[in-house]
């Protein structure tokens, strides 16, 4: 093919391949016609590791929203008799020091860990989004700004500016109600967090500026809300998508870490990462009591980075 | 004589060279179109040629208001180009369309080829009220030669060649009076090359379309041009009829580009003028003084270092760039 | 082989023999490169893709074969499977021999195929960019091979590298030993490519599509170059490309490819006069020309066929202004005509081409 821009030697013969496999003309062709998001989702179905960590991911959600379908007991259950007692029949992951049965709290901890990792990522990926695009498509000195801009809060490390966020809100000694601490937490990770997201978006929408299509869209005469609703945002959306998956694992692991350093969700609220505070104290004597959450929250992180796998091979249009 | 659709005069676009973090400085300039002139004649096809660097596909761009001007006009039916704005420039918009080089990147994957033929209405919707849109973009797909029946379906499912029809049907739908062309044919097949070439050639007195026709293959510019433009660096530096330009050429770089092109006789092996260029196309960010072919060319002399020829009559009924213009038969 | 050799064709050849001090007649050892009947498929999530059919053709030392043939014909497919750089999987050679010399490399050891590159059979390809590492300087990508091939110094290396570059006639080629890739022009790098390529002095050249992406001008630089540097190194060159123009011009022997079959082999002068398949026939009617103005272009009607769902009987009936009831049902078979050529076609010794 008289195509200057062909890729390198391994894809030559794909190449070749691939796009004669589409040029039949014929009538016989009864196939129904599929998108870019029907081939992805074919795609997607294909993969057992799609199963596994959808499995898993469903599993997690259904906790969160509905535990009761997990444990009959309430979060606070308590009862110092089965202190430190390690996993029976009756308390499925042993109890903790103080008395907490820990699948019964780990059920109730499902949701605040879950809606942190879930809102933030929303969040994250809605400010990084909306200034990747204004970046990418004006360019020039808004670009410049922007990125520069960007440039700062990525430059800030996520610990020390958490701590710094959440203790200027909270000061030592308050105690914010579950509302306020989530929606504390929530905006410290999205306000650290967000320069991925828009970098991301940026560089596909500086991409997707230059293609033909676009070009094409213009040329007839399309007002810039058309361009970039109908031509370049089903078109950037993809690698977003890939990093939210990936994002929510991380943040669910960064809620865990803020709370584990007391600045993030506390008692009486319960989340995973609360857990896990509460339990790094007795890792020699009763592991169980940090062990089992912080598996959780492994399990589910991995889930999240799997499904992000998963769904960049579908939508790469490489591997198609 | 036809009347002239398009005039061009003096067009320069010069891209900055911008170096800096924040604020970024100007160092130079890519003189990519740098003072092109010609005039675009109702009904005719004016084919512009040129190899990598000369400027063809900024000029495309330009004459289709995706890249402003730094200098120059351009007048389409005797109205100023690049004074419109808003509703008039929408309306332009209608009469003078592009299609593009690429068949894969041209159209937007996930939209449906109904959807892309039919975007034109949805931007015009004056041209077409709602109920009649499917049908204008049914005849569409039969008028480039496609099945209407695929009108649902996506871009990845037909080849390159029916993607540049799809392209072309898109172009089509506003019943534009200028298309321009940049390199239609080039991504495509050799076997396929003459079932869009016949296309275009059908379209235009069909439907009385007067085209713009970008490409760096000089037989295929040959087989559709009514006149021919040759750019280098930025300029036009040899423009004619076609018969003047391929049977007389008289610019040196015009010679030296059809002396490579190969043609498909052996028997002309041998038989041919041989005209081989030394060195690289100078950077477009830096042109040689004066003629900026000079520095390749066979002829040169100090007067091209110090006086820019210019694009004048001189020999052989055309006008030529060249000092030293002298017509020769290069093509067998 | 030129017209002037009077033992064109045959089998003997005049070997000058220096302790006798003249000339003797040698039996030939058959063609430097052989391809027989090469078979390969590709086997993907949509489907297998008969990619190559039954693929033969030979090149002689000092002779040019121009493999032609547009995209899908499986040309690019079986330069590689010579080379045996093919990707495997999803690739799958099931059958044919690859004769260098006589030995079938697709036999052989893979150490053994590693020897014959680049020392026997060298490639270079269309996108210069992407063919050479764009991490390491051309020199050192000409001088690796030097040094580890034929075990030089790293001084010997770098003199024949700047030699090998002058060869291909890049100016300062002591200075531009230490540029990278990105740093030439796109002439200048299908330059260093071909310098790269004959490092090993390699008795066969493969050019896949090597000047597509250039221009005009700069392509027939390059062409000049090929054909002057096979002249003196009485290399063998199979030149893979899709431009009938550039065949035209420096081809000894054309072996035309359409759907993973060669479909005819004639020499160039040959072929263009009276093309003896109706694929080439087709191809040279729709071929806008330079010296020709307002011929009408007589397309071929459909498009190439679908690898994966090839059709039955001739692979082309379905685009053929000849086709007829034998077409759809039986492959033709490869068969010689007289002249020393070959066709594919049922119908081959009826095409007569007008003017």
């Amino acid at each position: 093919m008289t195509d200057p821009g062909t890729p390198g030697l391994e894809t030559f013969a794909a190449a070749e391949v691939a796009d004669l496999a589409t040029a039949d003309d014929s009538a016989l062709q009864q196939r129904k016609p599929r998108s870019l998001w029907g081939d992805a989702w074919a795609q997607l179905r294909r993969k057992p590791m799609f199963y596994v960590s959808s499995v898993i991911i469903l599993l997690v959600v259904l906790m969160a929203f509905f535990p009761g379908l997990f444990t009959s007991r309430p979060a606070d259950f308590n009862d110092l008799n089965h202190q430190s007692e390690p996993p029976s029949a009756d308390a499925w992951f042993g109890y903790s020091f103080q008395g907490y049965d820990i699948w019964a709290r780990a059920m109730h901890g499902a949701r605040a860990t879950l809606i942190v990792g879930l809102l933030a990522t929303v969040l994250t990926v809605l400010i990084g989004s909306l200034m990747g695009i204004i970046a990418g498509f004006y360019g020039r000195l808004t670009d410049s700004f922007i990125s520069r801009f960007g440039d700062i809060f990525a430059g800030l490390p996520f610990i020390l500016g958490a701590i710094v966020i959440l203790t200027t809100l909270n000061p030592p000694g308050t105690t914010p109600s579950e509302a306020r601490i989530v929606i504390q937490v929530v905006v410290s990770i999205a306000v650290l967090s967000w320069p991925v997201s828009m970098r991301i978006m940026r560089s596909a929408t500086i991409v997707a500026r230059q293609l033909d299509y676009v070009k094409a869209a213009r040329a007839l005469g399309a007002s810039t809300r058309r361009i970039i609703f109908r031509h370049m945002l089903p078109n950037t959306v993809a690698p977003v998508l890939v990093y939210a998956t990936i994002a929510l694992g991380a943040f669910i692991a960064a809620e865990a870490t803020l709370a584990y350093l007391g600045i993030g969700i506390r008692p009486p609220v319960v989340s995973w990462g609360v857990m896990i505070n509460d339990g790094k104290d007795y890792v020699q004597t009763s592991p169980h009591e940090l062990l089992f959450p912080a598996g959780l929250v492994t399990i589910t992180v991995l889930a999240f980075v799997m499904l992000g796998d998963a769904v960049r091979d579908a939508l790469d249009p490489k591997s198609r | 004589m036809a009347e002239a659709i398009l005039e061009v005069r003096d067009l320069v676009k010069h891209f900055p060279v911008r170096v800096g973090v924040l604020f970024k400085r100007t160092i130079g300039q890519v003189k990519a179109v740098d003072g092109v002139s010609f005039d675009l004649y109702k009904g005719e096809t004016l084919g512009v040629v040129g190899e990598s660097g000369c400027g063809k596909s900024t000029l495309a761009q330009v004459l289709m208001r995706l890249e402003p001007p730094t200098a120059g006009t351009a007048r389409f039916e005797g109205r100023d180009m690049f004074a419109l704005k808003g509703a008039e420039l929408r309306k332009l918009r209608r009469d003078i369309q592009i299609v593009l080089q690429d068949p894969y990147t041209s159209l937007n994957p996930r939209m449906t080829v109904g959807d892309i033929i039919g975007e034109p209405f949805e931007i015009h919707p004056e041209v077409a009220p709602k109920g009649s849109r499917e049908g204008k973009v049914r005849e569409l797909l039969d008028l480039v030669g496609l099945n209407p029946e695929h009108i649902n379906r996506y871009p990845h499912q037909f080849s390159g060649g029916q993607r540049q029809r799809i392209g072309i049907a898109r172009a089509l739908a506003l019943r534009p009076k200028v298309i321009v062309c940049d390199e239609p044919v080039s991504a495509l097949d050799v076997s396929i090359q003459a079932q869009v070439m016949n296309l275009l050639g059908e379209l235009q007195r069909d439907l009385g379309l007067s085209y713009v026709f970008i490409a760096h293959d000089l037989s295929v510019v040959r087989h559709l041009s009514d006149r021919v433009a040759v750019m280098y660096l930025g300029k036009v530096v040899e423009i004619g009829t076609e018969d003047e330009i391929y049977r007389q050429p008289s610019h040196p770089y015009t010679q030296a580009l059809l002396s490579a092109v190969p043609v498909p006789d052996p028997q002309l092996r041998g038989r041919r003028e041989v005209i081989r260029l030394a060195g690289d196309v100078p950077s477009p960010v830096n042109p040689p003084s004066g003629c900026r072919f000079r520095t390749r060319c066979w002829k040169a002399q100090d007067v091209c270092a110090e006086h820019e020829p210019e694009l004048i009559t001189r020999v052989a009924g055309h006008p030529s760039a060249c000092h030293f213009a002298e017509a020769q038969v290069v093509v067998p | 082989m030129s017209p002037e050799d009077p033992l064109a064709g045959s089998s003997i050849e005049a070997v000058y023999d220096g302790e006798q001090g003249e000339f003797v007649a040698e039996r030939k050892t058959g063609p430097l490169l052989e391809v027989e009947d090469l078979r390969v498929e590709f086997r993907t999530r949509d489907g297998v893709a008969s990619v190559l059919n039954g693929v033969s053709y030979y090149v002689e030392a000092g002779e040019t074969l121009a493999v032609l043939g547009e995209s899908g014909s499986g040309k690019s497919v079986t330069a590689q499977t010579i080379m045996g750089i093919l990707d495997v999987p999803p690739a799958v050679v099931l059958g044919g021999e690859v004769r260098f010399h006589g030995e079938n490399l697709l036999a052989a050891r893979p150490s053994r195929r590693m020897e014959v590159r680049g020392d026997g059979i060298a490639m270079i390809f269309q996108d210069a960019l992407s063919a050479l590492n764009p991490v390491f300087t051309v020199g050192f990508q000409i001088e690796e091979q030097l040094r580890v091939r034929r075990g030089m110094s790293r001084a010997e290396a770098r003199k024949r590298a700047i030699e090998l570059l002058d060869l291909v006639k890049i100016p300062n080629a002591k200075g531009r030993v230490k540029s990278y890739p990105h740093e030439f022009s796109g002439g200048m790098r299908q330059r260093a490519m071909i310098a790269m390529s004959l490092a090993l002095d390699p008795e066969l050249l493969i050019a896949d599509e090597p000047t597509t992406a250039l221009d005009v001008t700069v392509q027939a630089q390059i062409m000049d170059l090929l054909r002057d540097i096979q002249r003196e190194r009485d290399m063998g060159l199979i030149l893979i490309t899709h431009d009938l123009g550039v065949v035209a011009e420096v081809a000894d022997r054309i072996a035309v490819m359409y759907a993973g079959r060669i479909v005819e082999q004639a020499d160039v002068f040959a072929l263009f006069r009276e093309p003896r398949h109706p694929y080439t026939e087709a191809l040279l009617a729709s071929l806008p020309r330079l010296d020709l103005k307002g011929q009408e272009l007589t397309a071929i009607k459909g498009l190439p066929p679908s690898l994966a769902r090839i059709p039955s009987g001739c692979p082309f009936h379905p685009r053929c202004a000849r086709a007829r009831d034998v077409c759809t049902k039986d492959v033709p078979e490869f068969r010689r005509l007289p002249g020393d050529r070959f066709s594919a076609c049922h119908f081959a010794e009826e095409l007569v081409r007008h003017g």
